[in-house]
């Protein structure tokens, strides 16, 4: 619909290239609940002409069904495209509008205004140039105000009109409008907009939407289409330094061998050096295809293949890069991380962190701060909750390839994902890699884990027992001890009540504090392992996030999960501590099985069912196991 | 971002498909023969050259296409050596069903959303590219590029993951599959535009030509073979038509046009009035059509 015209021109190819080659502006609405947002839109592609006389009309018919405001087309409808947005009257998910006019093209994206949604106004907000945050006059700047201008200003929108609407409602006061200026005006001072344009504005009756209105005469400013197809956007930073994330290696016969990627920034042409990022490897463009032939030079946004004058080792997630100036190259760094998942973010626990196309295994390990929305002040937190912002170091498994956000937004940004819903869970925008990341190297040792394992006569493993307190995991891994000490064999036992008498006294029970709890322990683990030791720990480790993370450390075929699988009943008929008293009694916080989820294990390596069987003939059981793993390995 | 319009949304969807191939391990292209269909399968050609796209195009054929898509279609396998699939929905076929019969809504549903189904899970497809445009229908406004359908192949809107930047989740659990889609981002005139830009073929019923034609429910349908029945009064007609849009032949309408050629259609477009999906019984046959059709499984 970006096209309508009264006359067909006379040069179509004219025309067209004209059209082709005009701006491209991304801008999004965004504000609270009922400022008007959709509305605002609606107004906009209606007055300028650019809805289709079908979808108009069926607008009236849809209105109606729905009880919208009588007679009067409810503008709203033309983007609350969903059955569930129509029920409620509310925008739940980002729609996408295209139009043109003479001067520019235009890419909006309605975004919702409930709390519940804002992950997809951050959707909106992640591609966006403009941001036009709509404000209620009657009622002022709002929460939702706070945190839609902080969030654009994070992703890294830098132009925002301030349209205040329903500006009939406050009979076109200028008092009204000089007030909500000066007041947004001092909240935004902290977000360092590059400009900030404050519109009056009626959506409804369409006061300074496509033309002045006469309504304001006090107003000298432009109304909102002019404004949009004149602000002036950053100038293009076409010299930034070339990078190219590898998305796919191309090799459709033993001759070819080429990168494809989508340039994320700079420009390149055939001889130009290149470095390979994670491993410094140098090259040279050999030769850029394409389907319509080879270029000379590509630029940024090209989707290209690169054929390189050498061999190297470039795989997906690796990146292609100017040797002037190269990206950041670290497991370790600084984000800040939106959260939109209803279960928090723990730091500790382990997400899949995906890059443009990278992914890799990533853990938060320190939560520095949350971020008020409505003073921007730095809070304490031990956990993100939904549609918080938080300030977090965070170490990935493997070293990945990045730029700050603010130098680069499509190689500064990740997405977290959980690993048993697959769910897109946060976002992040890259600050600064961590010093430690670069100066603490691993030492390399002379005598290493083959060595250490082949003088005890033994390969390493690491048997994790999980299971519900009062299941048998340490009476069973005690009596295994004792067979595998018996043979010779070099063993430790790490057992969760004495970690947490020593290592682990400053954790509590809390879901954090867990994840913290198995993850240390974990850690000891590998290093026991490493030592060459057979390593028996027996730990409830209630989740599975965190034994997949501790599987996840050691080598393949190195952990053995041993379930031990006892009835809730049957453990706390046992009860060999007199804690399920306690807990029942609720005297207990945080107790699992009985206050806190048991996540039971979904392919362990040896099921243990304890009811009726003796200790010593599951612990027979395990060495068996470990006997036949040992000759496979 | 410098770019020309047409060249940039080159560029995002050649990403898109090479997204999809880098991260799952049994892609397909819904080939609907449509020009959406045929700016597609040419960008297909760009994204993996210098070799071939490595997918295949399943047509799911309801047996009620127009003949001159399915002789397009089967020019365009030969000519451009691509692995074509074509699935019909047998159980349908047994039953009898068609649009003139049971009516454009359970034709629909047996013969396209179920045979869709079927034929994923018969090839075990975890990825399903398709031409769909967010310009084309409001619910399709709300779509990502990457959408997640469960195991019934239902779309929750609710359930859509948030999608930032070109840093797309891919990650698909048990029984799952994606519908992809990668000319979101592109207009009906864009699709015209880059045609005439990259001389794509597409199917002749696009351009104005005389057909026989009859007046149905304010719609112009082709008589495209002798299952038609005609209501009593109704008469065939010979007009100039040609279409915006094509699906099965019952349900699509024609409308008058002397646009013959691909810039004659474009001239045409900047002065027309009304949307593309007026001409598609399926999107009006109850409101909020398309949605509920996406739920149950419809691309």
């Amino acid at each position: 619909m970006s096209y309508l015209q009264s006359v067909p021109p006379h040069d179509l190819a004219a025309h067209l290239a004209d059209h082709d080659g005009k701006s491209v502006l991304r801008f999004i609405t965004c504000g609270s609940v009922d400022d008007g947002k959709s509305t605002l839109i609606g107004r906009l592609l209606v007055d300028a002409k650019l809805i289709f006389e079908d979808q108009l009309a069926n607008l009236g018919r849809v209105g109606t069904s729905a009880g919208a405001n009588g007679e009067e087309v409810d503008l709203a409808l033309l983007l609350d495209g969903l059955e569930a947005e129509r029920e409620q009257g509310i925008t739940i998910d980002v729609a996408y509008r295209y139009f043109a006019t003479a001067k520019r093209k235009f890419i909006v994206a309605d975004t919702p205004g409930h709390e519940e949604y804002t992950r997809n106004m951050v959707t909106g907000a992640s591609t966006a140039d403009l941001a036009v945050i709509l404000i209620d006059s009657h009622q002022g700047i709002l929460t939702q105000t706070r945190r839609h201008s902080y969030i654009a200003s994070l992703l890294g929108i830098r132009h925002v009109v301030l349209a205040v609407n329903k500006f009939d409602l406050v009979e076109f006061r200028q008092s009204v409008f000089d007030a909500i200026a000066r007041d947004y005006r001092a909240f935004a001072k902290k977000l360092g907009f590059v400009s900030i344009q404050p519109i009056p504005i009626s959506a409804r009756f369409g006061d300074n939407v496509i033309s002045a209105s006469q309504n304001t005469p006090w107003y000298k400013g432009p109304a909102l289409l002019e404004y949009l197809e004149t602000v002036q956007l950053d100038p293009p930073e076409a010299e930034r330094p070339f990078r190219l994330p590898v998305q796919l290696v191309m090799r459709p016969n033993a001759d070819f061998r080429g990168y494809a990627g989508q340039i994320a920034s700079g420009r390149i042409s055939v001889g130009d050096p290149v470095v390979v990022a994670k491993s410094g490897q140098h090259s040279s463009v050999k030769a850029i295809v394409t389907f319509d032939g080879n270029l000379v030079t590509a630029a940024e946004g090209e989707a290209v293949t690169l054929v390189l004058a050498n061999e190297v080792d470039a795989a997906r997630g690796n990146m292609l890069v100017s040797p002037a100036a190269r990206p950041f190259v670290a497991d370790q760094f600084q984000a800040h991380v939106i959260w939109f998942d209803a279960s928090p973010m723990l730091p500790g626990r382990s997400y899949i962190l995906r890059t443009e196309t990278d992914s890799v295994s990533a853990t938060v390990t320190t939560l520095k701060h949350r971020v008020s929305i409505n003073s921007f002040a730095r809070e304490a937190a031990k956990s993100l909750q939904m549609n918080e912002v938080g300030v977090c170091n965070i170490s990935t498994q493997a070293p990945i390839v990045f730029d700050a956000y603010k130098d680069n937004r499509a190689t500064g940004n990740f997405v977290f994902v959980d690993r048993a819903t697959n769910a897109t869970v946060g976002a992040g925008m890259i600050d600064f890699p961590l010093r430690r990341a670069d100066n603490v190297h691993w030492q390399a040792t002379d005598v290493n884990k083959a060595a250490r394992s082949a003088m005890k006569s033994q390969r390493p493993a690491v048997l994790w027992f999980t299971g519900l307190s009062g299941s048998g995991k340490s009476t069973i891994a005690n009596a295994l001890d004792r067979l595998l000490h018996a043979r010779g064999k070099h063993t430790y036992m790490l057992d969760g009540d004495n970690v947490r008498h020593g290592l682990n006294r400053d954790l509590g029970f809390t879901e954090a504090d867990r994840v913290e709890n198995i993850r240390r322990v974990a850690e000891v683990a590998k290093l026991m392992a490493d030592a060459g030791l057979i390593v028996l720990v027996s730990f409830i480790s209630p989740f599975r996030g965190e034994r997949r993370m501790a599987r996840e450390l050691m080598e393949e075929g190195e952990f053995i999960e041993i379930f031990v699988d006892t009835p809730l009943e049957e453990c706390a008929r046992r009860d060999p501590k007199g804690l399920y008293e306690k807990a029942l009694a609720g005297k207990i916080a945080n107790f699992t099985g009985v206050s806190s989820p048991y996540e039971m294990p979904e392919n362990p390596e040896l099921h243990l069912k304890t009811v009726e069987a003796d200790p010593t003939a599951l612990a027979l059981k395990i060495e068996a196991f470990l006997d036949r793993q040992m000759e496979d390995r | 971002m410098s770019l020309a319009n047409l060249r940039r949304l080159e560029a995002e969807a050649i990403h898109v498909l090479r997204e999809v191939v880098a991260t799952f391990s049994n892609p397909v292209v819904l080939y609907s023969i449509g020009k959406d269909s045929s700016v597609l399968l040419h960008l297909a050609l760009k994204a993996f050259y210098p070799a071939k796209p490595p997918f295949p195009f399943l047509h799911v054929d309801t047996t009620w296409k127009f003949r001159e898509m399915i002789a397009f279609r089967d020019r365009m396998a030969r000519e451009l050596g691509f692995n074509l699939l074509v699935h019909t929905n047998q159980d349908g076929v047994d039953q009898g069903i068609g649009p003139f019969t049971h009516g454009s809504n359970l034709h629909t549903h047996v013969m396209k959303t179920m045979a869709l189904r079927q034929a994923l899970e018969n090839y075990r497809f975890d990825a399903a590219l398709a031409g769909a445009r967010r310009d084309e229908e409001k619910s399709r406004a709300k779509e990502r590029m990457f959408s997640i359908r469960n195991a019934q192949h239902g779309w929750d809107p609710k359930r859509q993951r948030p999608e930032m930047w070109k840093t797309y989740n891919t990650r698909v659990g048990a029984g799952e599959t994606m519908r992809v889609f990668p000319l979101s981002n592109w207009t009906e005139f864009d699709i015209w535009q880059y045609i005439l830009q990259e001389n794509i073929p597409i199917v002749p019923l696009y351009f104005a030509a005389r057909r026989p034609v009859v007046s149905r429910d304010g719609m112009l349908i082709m008589v495209d073979d002798d299952r038609m029945p005609l209501a009593p009064g109704e008469e065939v007609m010979d007009r100039m038509v040609r279409f915006r849009t094509l699906g099965c032949y019952p349900l699509t309408g024609a409308f008058d046009s002397e646009a013959a050629t691909v810039p004659d259609i474009l001239r045409e477009m900047l002065t027309v009035r009304t949307s593309e999906r007026l001409s598609r019984l399926i999107d009006t046959d109850e409101a909020g059509a398309m949605e509920k059709k996406k739920r149950e499984g419809y691309f």
